[in-house]
């Protein structure tokens, strides 16, 4: 058994790459963890960046809605990114629009989280007519379409809070991700290690908390990255329609004032740029972890590289203690 | 010393085709008893209805009509008397990639059923006792193989493993649905003959699974050649396979290899 034990030993760890990095990444590994590659690192950095500029922005820069007689004034010492039309400080609406965004994305993707985790997960591992309940209501929910319901929904109600918006986009968008980790429980459910743990005599709820939910970390990101997306989007578009939460500054906010003053026409590019390139490029960075995501869920989108290719091969040395250890 | 007795099992399954139902009948009327210290084998084809005995006698699907006694007694299917009874039958699973979660280490695999079950012990004592079982299926070193991950394992590595997720609760009955058949050849030597030494050790029941006459004969006490759902022939395992009755049994033997057979063939033509 010795020589058997032996032989599982992981090879990668020994191979030409330097020890510290081939550590690194079976610590990666065993946390769970995306392999860090260039992807990755892009998604991180801008979303990181655009996250600490909405948390920290507001509190460095001048009052967003303190109206100057300047008027529209392009970026200046003064304006570092320009003024809009009623002379309001366009870095600083900035600040604030990101701020407002992130929020709307962080709370609907929490509660996407647990929308779809509830319908999708509990349903599928309950089975019967439980499941056949919780999926008839998903399948209502994923017909149901989203854009008319919130403009519905938005134009009924006056005086609408950030929570309304975040609810209402929340409430049309955790169905499609509900049916992917129904899919994905009901595999899983059936798996020998989860047979094995109710022959063990594990709890129902255990079995579900403990031997299948890690399972699904990685499903569950990505799901609830998409769902941030889908949110902060989902709110620019209905704030572009004059349709968002009122009183609250946000990207969609910001596009919609821009075109109501004209900004395209008259060439105010500092107006309407920033929030619309911050929007993309959020999205992009969100769009990038998730691929890096699903590379964990799903193995053949992993593509290896050469070095990796390259850290497979056995070392000349271990090559003839594999000789000497088969003559 | 437990002995776990099957009386006319049946399992239907629904099928649903359409508008239509259809009823498949996957067991069909199985006696047997399994006695400490002996070992059952129930040989059969793929679909024969094996593994649906295995899954009837773990409580994991309801039979359909039929009983399962225990010491004489009806099973109980809930509270105090199934979590009794999952402490005496246990079962290793055919495939030791798929029944060891990914995510969680070796240890945590031996230690929910021994704190299930013996929920008084402290700390230490589980951990010692997750060591000496890893030691009793000879995975050394303990510690190390301990704080592993099921992908860091080989399969027949992993097969210990399950094998002793099994003896964790100090079952009387064990069910071992094909524990080789996933496994490369050269181990599966090795692993047979753990579970035999492991059952004369702890005085086991053993239900072995398998569609390999050779390991049957080698392994078990008694044969049941199972065809269709229905237990076609039982008998004294070199009986059953020196002698076979049934037709599909002379089938099933005539369709393993033998060399000897072959090499007069080969010099005859």
């Amino acid at each position: 058994m010795a020589l058997t034990t032996h032989a599982a030993e992981p090879v990668g760890g020994t191979g030409g790459l330097p020890a510290g990095s081939a550590a690194q990444r079976t610590r990666r590994r065993r946390l769970g963890l995306p392999p860090m590659t260039a992807k990755l690192a892009t998604g991180l950095i801008i979303s990181g960046a655009i996250l600490l500029f909405g948390l920290l922005g507001p509190f460095v820069v001048q009052d967003p809605t303190r109206v100057d007689d300047i008027g529209l004034t392009g970026p200046s010492s003064a304006h570092l990114m320009g003024t809009t039309q009623t002379g309001q400080d366009v870095l600083a609406q900035l600040a604030y629009a990101t701020r407002g965004s992130l929020t709307i994305g962080a709370i609907v993707g929490v509660l996407t989280l647990l929308l779809s985790g509830f319908f999708g997960v509990v349903g599928a591992y309950a089975g019967g007519w439980v499941d056949e309940v919780f999926s008839l209501f998903t399948n209502i929910m994923l017909v149901i379409p989203g854009l008319p319901l919130v403009i519905v929904i938005s134009s009924y109600v006056p005086d609408k809070s950030l929570w309304l918006v975040a609810l209402v986009l929340s409430l049309t968008g955790w169905a499609g991700s509900a049916r992917v980790l129904r899919g994905y429980t009901l595999s899983l459910r059936n798996r020998d290690y989860v047979l094995a743990s109710r022959v063990a005599g594990e709890k129902r709820w255990r079995i579900l908390t403990v031997e299948i939910l890690p399972n699904l970390i990685p499903l569950l990101a990505s799901q609830m990255v998409f769902a941030v997306i889908f949110a902060i989007l989902g709110e620019a578009g209905l704030s572009y329609l004059g349709l968002g939460a009122s009183g609250s500054i946000s990207w969609g906010t910001m596009l919609y004032y821009a075109q109501n003053g004209l900004a395209l026409r008259l060439g105010a590019w500092w107006w309407f740029v920033p929030p619309g390139l911050l929007l993309a490029l959020f999205g992009a960075a969100l769009s990038l972890i998730n691929f890096s995501i699903d590379e964990i869920i799903n193995p053949k989108l992993r593509n290896q590289t050469r070095a990796a290719r390259r850290s497979w091969l056995m070392s000349r040395k271990q090559l003839e203690t594999a000789k000497e250890a088969t003559l | 010393m437990t002995t776990l007795t099957a009386e006319h099992l049946v399992k239907n399954y629904h099928l649903r085709r359409g508008l239509r139902g259809g009823t498949l009948r996957a067991v069909d009327d199985v006696s047997f008893t399994l006695e400490p210290g002996r070992t059952v084998a129930l040989v059969g084809q793929s679909g024969s209805g094996k593994s649906t005995i295995a899954k009837l006698l773990l409580q994991l699907e309801r039979p359909t009509a039929g009983r399962i006694l225990i010491d004489g007694e009806p099973v109980q299917r809930r509270g105090g008397g199934l979590s009794r009874y999952r402490r005496t039958v246990q079962m290793v699973f055919q495939d030791p990639f798929a029944s060891l979660n990914p995510y969680h280490t070796v240890e945590h695999h031996l230690e929910r059923p021994i704190r299930l079950h013996q929920p008084k012990l402290s700390r230490d004592e589980v951990h010692r006792r997750v060591l000496h079982l890893l030691e009793r299926v000879r995975l050394t070193p303990t510690e190390n193989v301990a704080a592993r991950r099921p992908h860091q394992l080989s399969g027949g590595q992993r097969q210990r493993v399950a094998i002793a997720r099994a003896l964790a609760p100090g079952p009387g009955v064990l069910i071992a649905d094909e524990p080789v058949s996933m496994l490369d050849v050269s181990i599966r030597l090795g692993v047979l003959n753990l579970l035999a030494t492991l059952q004369r050790e702890e005085d086991l029941g053993v239900l072995y699974i398998t569609h390999d006459l050779a390991t049957a004969r080698h392994f078990a006490d008694e044969i049941l050649v199972m065809y269709r759902g229905r237990i076609v022939e039982r008998g004294d395992a070199d009986e059953v396979i020196l002698r076979p009755r049934h037709e599909y049994t002379k089938t099933l033997a005539a369709a393993a290899p033998n060399p000897e057979r072959r090499l007069s063939e080969l010099r005859g033509g």
